[in-house]
């Protein structure tokens, strides 16, 4: 159930991929290199921490993005024009996207719907509702926006961990150990094995669903703050496509698409991938960026093969498997 | 949760239970009452309505009318979770448990042993070792469970549901697929139960082990109550017509006068066929118009030998022949081509389309057959599924009801149908009457001679030697994966056939990892 072996693939393409790219610019393995690379994508694995949870499940969660570009416009236009303190702005923004999560995993169990509807529906409605809240991008001129910023471990070697850069590694450390080590976590695996089932083993499925979708969007939402962190501004543009970025680094880690195995570890590992190969890029300077988007998507083919490959051999030795015909 | 160790007292009342799914009225005013202590058999047909009332009574369904009184407190759980609560532990029909979990999580899912919010891994283990110990298994509890075979996972199923404590078991056929083994030890361990005060409900088609080991029996027939008696003076021809409201056919067995003709045409030979680490190399001959019976264990090969004669799984030696004529077997489409069928053990993974109707499932395979650029047209089937609806007496009788809302042995009717309307010349039948009622089990097996007499091969796969002994014209044991024994003739009989799985007796061991 620990997904032990995607997982060390993962691993294994990521060390080589960056062993690669440091032949060819020595420069990228810093601490100031490495230490960038977290702190720009900081926000994505935060967010793809939460998917981990509902990929597992048997789930998806197609408004993550949304609820980011949401969270940057209602935190901006809450500081900079309504006047809130920036600790009350967050703490509203992350009860907000908390509930919005809830509310979609309650109407996943009770209506039965597939997630993908109502999650599709999801994306739609935040991101409406931050046009509503404002078109434009809206500057955060705050003073704790400045000193979190500023703010930085500094690395042997010149390298700077920044703040957001630990907010990541915190919830990936918690993630992690929250999936592994609690009853949970047990129930998470459970629900992707089958819902059935894990109903009439007595876990209380509605409620786990709920859990689930909240931790999602409530991970969007703390994802959105550093987000805004990050860019000092609050636009209804932003994010865009997120989602998709966050599903492509879930699966790269070797979590199975249809559920029931998978790591949050894994999924961290595939947002460094997805990060180096924007690095890469980057020092290349000549090639486009949206390289990395077809790199991605390369990868993906690899380990979606990889995995029917595992799964498939996983069940030979199962003796009992199918005789049926087609 | 205290034990009354009042005998007389009830521990389970259900009051006046009805439940209807759309049109279908599943239970009209159902009546069962539970004591403290006893283990109390729910029998009835297929579709009776026994998996009915204990998915109403757990909460699983809501009910439509009735009450349930636990302890003589009326109880109303909504969920199976709730009804665990409240004291009642189920094990139901089709709980395959979560192979994607390892077998610990399982035994321990939503109860793990905690500390500071942490499950304790290392207990959780250890106790998980120590139960399934008390079955006789020992394993590896944190592979996952989808590792392990049918019957595993099924020990690990009860396993957990004993080890709720609950004041209430229920289990719903959980012997289908157990060893003979197995079934003591589970025997075993319902009485240690049962002498704790705790009340048992048993649900199966094995009317030997009804006798065996039920206190007294509540029958089941069409969705009503027919009545509540005490096992020991309850004759079995008297059982057998409360379940069925008739007499059961006489089924006499016809392989006497077969016998003579010995000199059969082969349908299908397989010389020195095998594969490495799975089945040892044997030879077979399926003959037309004959039943080739396979026995043994559970893990003895019985179902390795079926998949490579199938073809769904590919031998590394020896060669195969259909009909004189050297073949390759590497697929189940190899298979399916020289006229082969497979009706596999586990319906529910391997082979029911929950989704499709009846008639789409039993017009499946022989579709596939065809080719997709033949279609039947739909007259064709309607005309095939309502002939097998009718020989094989599936009920509801409506061949456009999803087969996931039909009663588990009506499903495994299907799935037998769907190989018999692909008229093939060689069928291998795994268990075919698994799960299955006493009246249509004399059907299906009067229907296999049947089939025989018409000219087709069978190879059967059972567990219970006393219908392998009706049919078989020949009986292959097996042992430790490998053939061991041929016998023919007058020489099968069950004491011939449990000699042979038991030569040199030491290994009576379990299977491990399938
Ligand atoms: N979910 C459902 N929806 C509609 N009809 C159902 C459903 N479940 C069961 N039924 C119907 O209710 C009747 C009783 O089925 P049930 O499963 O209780 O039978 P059973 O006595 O357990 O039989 P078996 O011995 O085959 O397991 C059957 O006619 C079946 O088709
Ligand atoms: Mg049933």
């Amino acid at each position: 159930m620990k997904g032990l072996p995607p997982v060390l693939i993962t691993a294994i393409v990521l060390v080589a991929g960056f062993a690669l790219c440091a032949v060819q610019f020595p420069n990228i393995a810093s601490t100031r290199v490495v230490g960038n690379l977290l702190t720009d994508n900081a926000f994505l694995g935060i967010v793809a921490t939460g998917m981990t949870f509902v990929v597992i499940s048997g789930g998806i969660d197609l408004s993550v993005g949304s609820v980011i570009g949401f969270t940057t416009v209602f935190v901006a236009l809450a500081i900079e024009r309504w006047g809130m303190p920036p600790l009350v702005a967050f703490v509203a923004i992350l009860a907000l996207s908390a509930a919005f999560g809830a509310a979609m995993g309650a109407v996943i169990h009770v209506f039965d719907l597939p997630p993908f509807i109502v999650t599709l529906a999801g994306m739609f409605l935040a991101r409406g509702a931050s046009f509503l809240l404002s078109t434009e991008s809206v500057p955060i001129t705050a003073p704790i926006y400045s000193t979190v910023s500023d703010f930085a471990l500094r690395l042997p070697g010149g390298g700077r961990l920044t703040a957001v850069a630990i907010i990541m590694l915190a919830i990936v450390i918690g993630g992690a150990l929250l999936l592994q080590l609690t009853r949970f976590g047990a129930n998470v695996y459970a629900l992707g094995g089958s819902r059935a089932t894990a109903s009439l083993m007595g876990v209380a499925v509605g409620r786990m669903t709920v859990k689930i979708y909240m931790l999602s969007s409530l991970l969007a939402g703390i994802a959105g703050i550093v987000f805004s962190f990050y860019t000092s501004a609050g636009y209804s543009l932003s994010a865009v496509g997120v989602e998709l970025d966050t599903i492509a680094a879930v699966v790269i880690g070797g979590t199975l698409l249809t559920g029931g195995q998978g790591s949050a570890i894994g999924t961290f590992l595939g947002v460094l991938i997805q990060g180096m190969i924007q690095t890469y890029i980057n020092f290349d300077g000549t090639l486009s960026s949206w390289w990395t988007k077809i790199a991605t998507g390369v990868l993906l083919f690899a380990f979606i093969a990889l995995q029917q490959g595992l799964v498939a051999l996983a069940r030979r030795p199962v003796a009992k498997r199918a005789g049926a015909v087609s | 949760m205290e034990n009354s160790l009042d005998p007389a007292a009830s521990l389970l009342e259900v009051r006046g239970i009805s439940k209807s799914f759309g049109a279908v009225r599943a239970l009209q005013e159902v009546d069962f009452t539970l004591r403290a202590g006893e283990i109390h058999a729910l029998l009835g047909e297929n579709g009776a309505g026994k998996s009915t009332l204990i998915k109403v009574v757990t909460g699983v369904f809501p009910r439509d009318a009735g009450i349930v009184r636990l302890g003589g407190e009326e109880v109303a759980p909504r969920s199976a979770k709730a009804a665990l609560q409240a004291g009642i532990a189920t094990v139901y029909q089709e709980v395959n448990l979560l192979p994607n979990l390892s077998v610990a999580q399982n035994l321990f899912l939503d109860r793990q042993p905690m500390r500071f919010g942490i499950v304790r891994e290392g207990e959780m283990r250890r106790r998980a070792k120590t139960l399934l110990a008390d079955f006789g298994l020992d394993i590896d509890v944190s592979a996952p469970l989808g590792n392990y075979s049918v019957a595993i996972q099924h020990v690990t199923a009860i396993a957990r549901a004993v080890d709720l404590s609950a004041r209430v078991l229920i289990l719903d056929e959980p012997t289908a697929s157990l060893d003979r083994h197995e079934v003591e030890i589970l025997f075993r361990i319902m009485r240690q139960l049962a002498k704790r005060g705790i009340g048992i409900v048993f649900v199966s088609h094995f009317l030997d082990q009804v006798y065996e080991i039920s206190d007294r029996i509540t029958v089941l027939r069409n969705g009503r109550l027919v009545d509540e008696r005490e096992t020991a003076s309850l004759s079995r021809l008297e059982l057998i017509r409360m379940m069925l409201g008739r007499e059961l056919a006489e089924t006499t067995s016809a392989r006497a006068s077969a016998g003579a003709q010995t000199t059969r045409e082969v349908c299908a030979s397989f010389e020195g066929y095998g594969k490495a680490g799975y089945v040892a190399p044997f030879n077979l001959e399926l003959r037309h118009g004959e039943v080739v019976g396979l026995a043994g264990l559970l893990g003895s090969g019985r179902t390795e030998t079926a998949r490579l004669v199938f073809g769904a799984e590919r031998a590394d030696r020896g060669q195969a022949r259909v009909e004189g004529a050297p073949v390759r077997l590497q697929s189940p489409r190899d298979g399916v081509r020289h006229g082969f069928g497979y009706c596999p053990e586990e319906r529910k993974t391997d082979g029911i389309v929950a989704e499709l109707t009846v008639r789409e499932n039993i017009v499946l395979a022989l579709q596939a057959k065809r080719g997709l650029h033949r279609p039947l047209s739909r007259r064709e089937q309607d005309e095939i599924a309502s002939r097998y609806v009718k020989m094989l007496d599936i009920r509801p009788p409506d061949p456009e009801r999803p087969v996931g809302l039909l009663s588990g042995g009506n499903q495994q009717k299907v799935l037998l149908a769907r190989w018999l309307a692909t008229s093939p010349r060689l069928l291998v039948l795994d268990e075919p009457t698994r799960g299955i009622d006493v009246g249509a089990h004399a059907e299906i097996i009067r229907l296999i001679r049947e089939l025989c007499d018409d000219g087709l091969a069978l190879l059967v796969i059972s567990s219970e030697l006393d219908e392998i002994v009706t049919y078989s014209d020949r009986v292959v044991v097996l042992r430790d994966r490998a053939h061991v024994e041929e016998l023919a003739g007058e020489a099968i009989d069950v004491g011939s056939i449990l000699a042979a799985i038991a030569a040199d007796g030491a290994s009576v061991a379990h299977e491990g990892r399938a």
